[in-house]
Order: structure tokens, then C-alpha cells, then sequence
């Protein structure tokens, strides 16, 4: 599958299947700073990524420190 | 993974709600949690004029179509800041919002109307671009509120936010800031009053609002916000949070049921004694207020590429 990384922006092709929560694992990412978004819409932590997936993993931290 | 309302098919799971939610059931989810925080705290009266800060990122758009959906007459603004390509596309998300969906939007530009930028106040001040940037704002936003009638602000700062600044002043023991920590501050002689619907939400769920909405949001991080201590904060708590589901909400939530009420008589006292700004009338405890001796401080100065500065330290 296709995994596309923001800040900064990158691609990975990582084979499947596996879940979301795998993923995450395998990336070393944690599920509560990012979401996981197939297609036009949000995938959970236990829906199976297929190996001609496209998925992205958007970050949701952000802000200033003002 | 099945919505926990419906049975439908779920598209995101909320541990510390230990509910799992399909796009109708989200966004509702979303409604009811800042129509709470907005009753739990008396934060908007009906029929009162709500002026919405708008960045072009999740949180104010998310709170912008919240508060519209909601039924609130919410008129947005937002500040073209100056730092390159990222205030270029916050801005033009901030207007693909509003415009098609035909609401008021001011639009105030740093470099324009008052002759500076943030790179460049960051380099002529020597302080991290996070202080010009904020002071900035809060100034133009409150004026733009008194000026235009507006009965109250609102600001998109969520749950993570609120955890990440508390933790913060916690472990700095910054009582007076403690005391202003809470979801509404009232209006009072200079500045208007400002609210904080999302404190409910966390960032996770306003992206998600988003998301499952088609808001367009920008996604990429401010250039002069990465690796600011406000960011490690945030990563910190989730670290926390990822093993103890709810601990955000408990430590923000507790602290305002318990300790935030001690801190206040401090955080009052160093409220007073505030006067006008000779040059514009804004609040100060000197004799011209910060943002107009930034103005002139930054006039004539030579524009500073976004570049040269990052993360306050100037290359």
C-alpha cells in the first residue's frame, strides 16, 4: 500500500494486509496525535489496509505557543 | 468496529469516550460536546454577535461551522501574518470557508495595513515568533470586536490546548496565567469577552470534524511554531494519554472544578491598574501598549524571509 506522511511530506509503499493499529505500531506513531484517512474518508484503528490502498496519515498537533 | 449509537459502520474510535462513532453520529457527537461547553459555561446568549478568530486550520474552522450549525451569527476574521507560503494558504482556506458559504469574513493583512510581518517582528525584536504572533492577534482581534459591536469572541482553542498550556504553567508555576486558564474570560474596560467552545474536543476530533465535514483546512504546521515547547507539551500528554484514555480531559476539567479558582484573586490583581494606550486607546500598563511600540519598532525595517527565522532563532 501507499502511505502518504505530512511535516515533513513523504511516501512509503508498505505491504498488507494490516489494521490501522498495526500500522500506527509499525510507524511508530501515536494513534491520539494522528488520523488515518483512506479515500475521502477516516478509517479506525481496527479497519484492514489492503495492499492497493492509498492511505494518509495526517498529523492533528498544531499551534503556537501564544 | 460498529458505531456505538447506530450500529452503522464506525469511521473513528474515541478511547476516552470508549465510543466508537459513523460520520452522522460523529458530527452530532461533535454539536452536542460544544453546545455543553457553551451551556456548562454560559458562554453565548442567543442572538448575540460572535466574532469566530479564524487561522484557515481545523480548530477555527471547525468551531466556525460548529457555532453556524448551532444557529449562532458567527462573522469570521482572520490575520494574513506574513510568514510565506503557510499565511498565503491559511488565508485562502479561511476564504474558500466562507465564501461559498456565504459568510462575513474580515480580513486584516500585518504587512499591508501595518507595515510589518511576523518573520520580520521576530528578527527585530529577538524574541520567538510565537510572541509577536500572538500579541498580534489578540490585539487586532479585540479591536476588530469593540469596534464592531460584537458581544463576544470566540477562539478555537480545544481540549489539547487548554491540557498543553495548563501543563505548562503547572510546571512552572506560573500562578497569575493559572488564574486566567478558563473557558470564558468576560468583557471588562478594553477588551471584550472571549470564550472557548472546543474545549470539549480534542485536536484528534476536530480533524476528524473536519474531515468528515469537506472542511479544507491547512494541514502543515506553522514553519515558525516546529519544535516550540507548546508542541513537545502536546506530544508529552498524548504520550500519557495513548496508555490512560481521559487523562486530558481529567487534568484540564479537574483543575478548573478544584484549583483554578485559587489562582484568580492573583491573576485579578495583576489585571489592574491597566491604561490607554496613548496612540490608540488599547489597554496598557505603560503609557503606548505593546502592539503599537512593535509598529514602530518593525517600521522601515527590511523584510525578513520566513527563512532566516525559525523556531525564534534566526539563522
Amino acid at each position: 500500500m501507499r502511505v502518504l506522511l505530512r511535516n515533513p511530506r513523504r511516501e512509503l509503499d508498505l505491504s498488507g494486509p494490516v489494521t490501522v493499529s498495526a500500522l500506527l505500531a509499525r510507524l511508530e506513531l501515536n494513534r491520539e496525535s494522528v488520523l488515518v484517512i483512506r479515500g475521502d474518508t477516516l478509517v479506525p484503528g481496527d479497519a484492514v489496509l489492503a495492499d492497493d490502498d492509498v492511505v494518509e496519515i495526517r498529523p492533528v498537533i498544531s499551534g503556537g505557543a501564544a | 468496529m460498529k458505531c456505538t449509537v447506530c450500529k452503522g459502520p464506525a469511521v473513528i474510535d474515541l478511547r476516552r469516550h470508549n465510543a466508537n462513532f459513523c460520520p452522522e453520529h460523529f458530527t452530532k457527537f461533535c454539536r452536542d460536546q460544544v453546545a455543553k461547553a457553551i451551556g456548562d459555561h454560559d458562554m453565548i446568549a442567543p442572538g448575540q454577535r460572535v466574532l469566530v478568530a479564524v487561522s484557515g486550520g481545523k480548530d477555527s474552522l471547525a468551531l466556525w461551522d460548529l457555532l453556524v450549525t448551532l444557529g449562532y451569527e458567527a462573522e469570521g476574521m482572520t490575520i494574513g501574518l506574513g510568514i510565506g507560503d503557510y499565511s498565503e494558504a491559511s488565508t485562502a482556506a479561511a476564504v474558500a470557508f466562507a465564501e461559498p458559504r456565504g459568510l462575513p469574513l474580515r480580513r486584516i493583512d500585518l504587512r499591508a495595513d501595518y507595515g510589518y510581518d511576523i518573520p520580520t517582528a521576530a528578527a527585530v525584536t529577538r524574541r520567538v515568533p510565537c510572541s509577536s504572533c500572538g500579541m498580534s492577534k489578540r490585539h487586532l482581534i479585540d479591536a476588530a470586536a469593540l469596534d464592531g459591536g460584537f458581544d463576544v469572541v470566540a477562539t478555537g482553542h480545544n481540549l489539547d490546548d487548554e491540557a498543553a498550556v495548563l501543563l505548562g504553567n503547572v510546571l512552572h508555576w506560573q500562578t497569575e496565567y493559572l488564574g486566567r486558564q478558563v473557558p470564558v474570560l468576560p468583557a471588562r474596560d478594553g477588551f471584550p469577552r472571549k470564550v472557548k467552545p472546543l474545549v470539549r474536543l480534542s485536536e484528534r476530533e476536530t480533524a476528524a470534524y473536519c474531515v468528515l465535514r469537506g472542511i479544507d483546512y491547512i494541514v502543515e504546521e506553522c514553519p515558525m511554531a516546529a519544535g516550540n515547547r507548546h508542541l513537545r507539551y502536546k506530544e508529552a500528554l498524548n504520550s500519557i494519554e495513548a496508555g490512560s484514555p481521559g487523562t486530558k480531559h481529567a487534568f484540564y476539567f479537574e483543575f478548573l472544578a478544584k484549583a483554578a479558582g485559587h489562582f484568580q484573586p492573583e491573576a485579578a490583581e495583576a489585571q489592574g491598574g491597566l491604561t490607554a494606550c496613548a496612540r490608540c486607546g488599547a489597554p496598557t500598563t505603560g503609557e503606548v501598549c505593546a502592539f503599537c511600540r512593535l509598529v514602530e519598532r518593525v517600521e522601515g525595517a527590511e523584510p525578513v524571509p520566513v527563512e532566516l527565522v525559525r523556531s525564534g532563532r534566526r539563522r
